[in-house]
């Protein structure tokens, strides 16, 4: 067989594993319109994903992945529970000389079921590590939904923890952020400037005073900004007991059920995780009863925070060094939301790379 | 032969020769003003390819021209470090690729501010803040680096600074040397807002065949010019 067969082979074999496992085959344009992933993921998509112009669609976009028509699908016309399973190509521009090829076959496994979330979870993890049984991988997990209910559980303005959520994808700027707001970063000499300025004057004199006004952003918009920075330049730091949690818990790495004891240690002095903690643990328990080790299956609290993702809660990959992650997955509620106008419905998922697999098998 | 691009009209241009012509590479146009044809003089082995300064990156990553002058601008915008190297600085053509924003935006100074700005903007709008550039992947790059979310880039090929006034930008990402036309256009560039400081490069193609003469040429134009890099 060529390597593309042996790829497609390996690809059939693992979707008919995903269709034995409940899920209903779906197919996906490879021609996606670029404004939904543009609003999605934001500009940064374009340097991965590749854009053509339509003359009558306008602006499209190779399918960078199978997540976002497959829960457009889904949200448009789909009951639930529904499991869906797909094979196709993905197309992402990669960086020169990384060698790492641009067009390759994903096959991936989506769960939409609002009942039981940890027990989804439990059972895409199981199901893929089934699936890669043999090819010595290393399994890592992590959760997203811990950090991002530490960040509302602060004793902060609301301002500053929409700052901080906004972000949560973005490490160095969420760190950037976390860092003033909790006193550890100096003020920028150009904000001190800036609210220096501010004081002189009411926002709209000031406005008045710069000059001749251009632009669609309105004078009501700029003021109401100006009026939010004074506000938030008297907002007193996070407390640094507060702060030291949230530093903790961005860098906390351990086996899982490790990572669940320190994480309940630190509950009493961070309520708010509280809720997210049981979740973690409800899925430690889904997980054990599949036969997965949570003795050493590793944790890390900050896994699956990089731009164009999504994930808002559950995240893992299986790894293997010198290769990009064979499999990655994870749960992504808001995207749904976001998709749905509205409607929701809890969704995990995970993609696998037949390429990689069929290369880690020796089969090309 | 090795094929030196060179811009073929303006200031560029001239600067361009005076800065060969001080190392005693003299190159000049012949022909009648209208013919773009040059000769090399002072060194063997080498022919001036006059190009449109914009085409330079492009001809260099083809490998049609061994060596060419352009902004760094343009060859950061367009090449890739596997693509040229950078044989030496010219000192002149400098400017600088800044982001700016309407003076009025009082609330904006800083790359910070303006991420800030753009979350608000996006929610009041329903659409992302356009910043206009035709320096996609710099200033592409740059933000990205810097986490910012909610904008996108709106291309302009010209009068960039005009787009805020006539409504397709809310902000811009532009070539600038003194401000002034950013000024006259009531736009002010952010404190940590300087994308890239460009100026005139020598630069070598990595793509284009070097034979054993052309090296030879090289080594002879290279210690005229005073220069040690090697593109090969």
């Amino acid at each position: 067989m060529t390597p593309k067969a042996a790829i497609r082979a390996e690809g059939e074999r693992l979707l008919q594993a995903f269709v034995q496992a409940g899920a209903v085959p779906v197919e996906a344009e490879i021609l996606q319109p670029a404004g939904t992933l543009l609003d999605l993921y934001g500009e940064d998509i374009r340097a991965r994903a590749y854009v053509t112009a339509d003359p009558v669609r306008g602006e499209m976009m190779l399918r960078p992945d199978f997540t976002v028509p497959v829960v457009q699908a889904h949200m448009a016309h789909g009951a639930e529970p529904a499991r869906y399973a797909y094979l196709g190509e993905v197309f992402r521009k990669q960086m020169r000389g990384s060698g790492r090829t641009s067009e390759y076959l994903q096959v991936g496994y989506e769960v939409f079921d609002r009942a039981t979330p940890e027990a989804a979870d439990a059972e895409v993890f199981a199901l893929f590590r089934d699936l890669l049984t043999g090819l010595n991988l290393r399994p890592v997990t992590g959760d997203i939904g811990i950090l991002m209910a530490a960040v509302r559980g602060l004793e902060t303005s609301d301002s500053r923890k929409a700052a901080l959520l906004r972000h949560v994808w973005r490490p160095v700027r969420f760190k950037a952020l976390l860092d003033r707001f909790a006193g550890r970063a100096p003020v920028p000499a150009g904000r001190l400037a800036l609210l220096q300025r501010l004081k002189a004057g009411t926002p709209m004199a000031l406005i008045e005073e710069a000059g001749t006004f251009v632009g669609l952003r309105s004078p009501e918009e700029i003021a109401e900004r100006a009026e939010a920075l004074v506000a938030d330049a008297e907002t007193p730091p996070i407390k640094a007991t507060e702060a030291a949690l949230l530093y903790d818990l961005l860098s906390l790495e351990a086996p899982a059920s490790h990572a669940l004891s320190h994480l309940r240690g630190i509950t009493p002095m961070l309520p708010a995780i509280g809720p997210a903690v049981d979740r973690f643990a409800t899925r430690l328990a889904a997980l054990a009863a599949r036969g997965v080790d949570v003795a050493t299956l590793a944790f890390e609290a900050s896994h699956g925070r990089t731009a164009l993702e999504y994930y808002d809660g559950f995240v893992f990959s299986f790894l293997k060094d010198g290769m990009p992650p064979v499999a990655s997955g994870g749960r992504y509620d808001a995207l749904t939301a976001v998709l749905g106008a509205g409607a929701f419905i809890p969704a995990v998922g995970g993609v696998i790379r037949p390429g990689l697999v069929a290369r880690l098998k020796g089969a090309i | 032969m090795i094929r030196v691009g060179v811009p073929s009209k303006g200031r560029l241009m001239q600067d361009c020769f005076d800065w060969f012509g001080a190392r005693g590479v003299v190159m000049r146009r012949t022909g009648s003003d209208r013919e773009y044809s040059g000769v090399v003089e002072g060194v063997e082995g080498v022919v001036p390819v006059l190009l449109s300064a914009g085409e330079i990156p492009r001809e260099l990553a083809a490998g049609r021209i061994h060596l060419g002058v352009t902004g760094s601008d343009l060859v950061r915008e367009q090449l890739g470090e596997d693509e040229v190297a950078e044989i030496a600085k010219l000192g002149f053509g400098q400017a600088d690729l800044v982001i700016a924003v309407p003076h009025v935006w009082i609330d904006v100074e800083t790359v910070d501010d303006l991420d800030a700005a753009a979350a608000g903007f996006r929610k009041a709008h329903g659409h992302r803040l356009r910043i206009a550039t035709k320096y996609h992947r710099l200033v592409r790059d740059f933000l990205q680096t810097q986490g910012v979310a909610d904008y996108q880039l709106v291309d302009s090929q010209g009068a960039t600074e005009g787009t805020v006034k006539n409504g397709t930008a809310e902000a811009i990402a532009d070539i600038t040397s003194s401000g002034e036309t950013l000024r006259a256009n009531h736009l002010r560039i952010l404190s940590d807002g300087l994308i890239h400081c460009s100026e005139a490069v020598l630069w070598a193609s990595r793509v284009a065949e070097w034979t054993a003469e052309d090296r030879a040429a090289f080594a002879g134009l290279a210690s005229k010019l005073g220069v040690a890099a090697q593109p090969f």
